[in-house]
């Protein structure tokens, strides 16, 4: 179900198309519903595809195609390290190692508390910022050090 | 709408830099309206639609200006609105690209976060030019906070008369939005990004027809990069032969140039076109640790690495990259120092490819995977030489096989790593390990 909050974003991102192209703010609307519970469950796109008027499927293949959708549970706090190449260089390698200890975890796991989880991002075109991560598709940290790591991982507690 | 947030700048050193697309960067709160109006903003805009300026002058005076793509393909932008039909009875689009996903790339990012009225106001002369009613700024999706900026940007814009219906008293109407992409590199291909527009995955189309005749929604639709639209307002203001002046022959204008990777002060430098490499390493604090210059690549993944003694040659602009084997894509410099392990770099950028293939052409979905194992089992202390020659083979095979350049991007790094530093690679196959690292 669709919250009265959701759909009233929903309708503003309506706005920025022709009447008839409804469709159009399906990436909007899943990014939406995503904020709201965390993650997209089949019943939460078969919802927006439902209030959009569009075909499930059409919204599942756009929920599918893009990676910062999440298709699972991941968590309250879901952080997803760049490791592309200008990260590599400037040791995301290390900012990842320190991630995985402290939070006991791998890339695509919650921790058991359901508080954190981690994932391998690409490219998020703050490259001068290097190495960086963001949270909840958000909130970009950049120039991380282990101890800045350590820092922001306390205030999400 | 939330009003605009003041944003303070990631300064880097601004001498000798030509501050053209982020000319507020000097002021106290660059990215607000008052602050652009200050500086002439807007003046432009509202000089063109009230003086009634012809379509055909300024898309003269963006052709003189040198003005090319600054998305990366750099086509000329004069001749691409000369693409777009004069008259057709309905809407027509203008889309401006700022989904920026090429490892490296960082400028759009800056314009909008510092300039945003700049981007509105180039934009906004670019639908009057070509008679678009209705535009979007896609937006990368990994960069929410920018997005929030000119979703604001934009609601301080209408207030003021700027964007809308009727501007100026007059019946010109451009009603422009933000979209906001959610993660897939490949929409920075144009017909990928509408089709993303539109709600769709992003998988490109096929060219013809080609998105002047058949773009958003099936209309006729005109696509620039952030960058390219932010120029407008200064070419118009001060003359296309200015912008020309500012750079060299064939490329006009200054540049942003994101500088990544192993320099002391990475970040933006918006320069003139034609400056020598080295002073441009220098603004950015030169190589990192007092280390050694091993390669640069010297626009983004899908263009060629270039080893030291052939950037420390070069002047960063089209010809002279050209020249020196490489190109200028979107002036995206990724410098590595001499500890950087080729071959692990490599498996990097392959992986990328593999995981941002849209899947729709089968040379691309199954070569970029196949590069990406092949590199993999390398690095695992399990390659062959031979892999060596499968690797040129598979990246020739995709180049040029493809709808979109996704393809092409992927082979440019394989086939360039590959010639450059060929006996890192047969080190690695050899020992099972780095040449460089050891491990």
């Amino acid at each position: 179900m669709l919250s009265e909050e959701a759909i009233k974003k929903i309708d503003y991102e309506l706005t920025k198309y022709p009447d008839d192209k409804r469709q159009a703010a399906v990436m909007s609307a899943l990014r939406i519903a995503q904020s709201e519970n965390g993650w997209l469950s089949p019943e939460c796109i078969s919802d927006i595809a439902g209030y959009l008027g569009i075909p499930k499927i059409a919204a599942l293949e756009v929920a599918t195609f893009y990676n910062m959708y999440d298709l699972e549970p991941v968590g309250k706090h879901k952080i997803t390290v760049c490791t592309n190449i200008s990260c590599m260089l400037r040791d995301s390698d290390a900012i990842v190692d320190h991630l995985q200890e402290k939070l006991g975890i791998g890339f695509n796991e919650v921790t058991e508390d359901g508080k954190f989880c981690l994932k391998e991002g690409e490219c998020m075109g703050a490259c001068g910022g290097a190495p960086l991560m963001s949270v909840n598709n958000t909130k970009m940290h950049e120039f991380l050090t282990p101890e800045k790591v350590d820092a922001i991982l306390k205030e999400l507690k | 709408m939330a009003a605009a947030k003041v944003v303070n700048p990631v300064m880097t050193d601004l001498k000798g830099q030509t501050l053209v697309t982020l000319r507020t960067l000097k002021e106290k709160n660059p990215a607000s309206l008052a602050t652009y109006e200050n500086l002439g903003g807007y003046a432009e805009l509202k000089r063109i639609v009230t003086e009634k300026v012809k379509a055909i002058d300024i898309i003269n005076q963006v052709k003189v200006s040198g003005l090319r793509g600054r998305g990366g393909a750099g086509f000329p932008t004069g001749l691409k609105w000369s693409f777009m039909p004069r008259y057709f009875d309905g809407t027509k689009y203008l889309v401006c690209n700022s989904d920026e996903g090429e490892p490296g790339t960082f400028k759009d990012r800056d314009i909008i976060r510092y300039n945003p009225h700049q981007l509105i106001e180039g934009m906004a002369i670019a639908a009057y030019t070509l008679g678009a009613g209705v535009g979007y700024n896609y937006i990368h999706g990994e960069i929410w906070a920018e997005y929030e900026i000119f979703e604001a940007a934009l609601q301080e814009a209408r207030d003021a008369g700027y964007i809308g219906e009727n501007l100026f008293g007059t019946n010109f109407r451009f009603n422009l939005y933000a979209v906001h992409g959610y993660g897939a590199y490949i929409c920075g291909e144009e017909t990928a990004l509408i089709e993303s527009i539109e709600g769709k995955k992003g998988q490109p189309r096929f060219k013809p027809p080609f998105p002047a005749s058949y773009g958003v929604f099936g209309k006729p639709t005109n696509v620039n990069n952030t960058e390219s639209f932010a120029s407008i307002p200064w070419i118009l203001q001060h003359g296309g032969q200015a912008f020309a002046n500012l750079g060299v022959a064939g490329s006009g204008g200054s540049k942003l140039f994101s500088v990544s990777g192993h320099v002391e002060k990475p970040g933006n430098y918006e320069v003139n076109m034609g400056m020598p490499f080295t002073e441009l390493l220098a603004m950015a604090g030169g190589i990192w640790k007092g280390r050694n210059l091993k390669a640069v690549i010297p626009g983004g993944p899908s263009t060629a690495v270039m080893p030291a003694a052939a950037i420390l040659e070069a002047t960063m602009d089209y010809n002279g990259l050209g020249k020196a084997g490489s190109s200028l894509g979107a002036g995206s410099m990724i410098v590595m120092d001499e500890t950087t392990c080729m071959v692990k770099a490599l498996k990097r950028l392959s992986y990328f490819f593999y995981e941002e293939s849209c899947g729709q052409c089968t040379p691309c979905r199954e070569g970029t995977g196949w590069v990406y194992r092949v590199i993999k089992r390398i690095t695992d202390g399990e390659g062959k030489m031979e892999d060596l020659d499968l690797l040129t083979d598979i990246s020739n095979n995709i180049s040029g096989r493809t709808i979109c350049a996704l393809g092409d991007a992927a082979a440019t790094p394989v086939l360039s790593f590959i010639k450059h530093f060929r006996p890192e690679f047969e080190y690695y196959i050899q020992y099972g390990k780095s040449m460089i690292d050891g491990k």
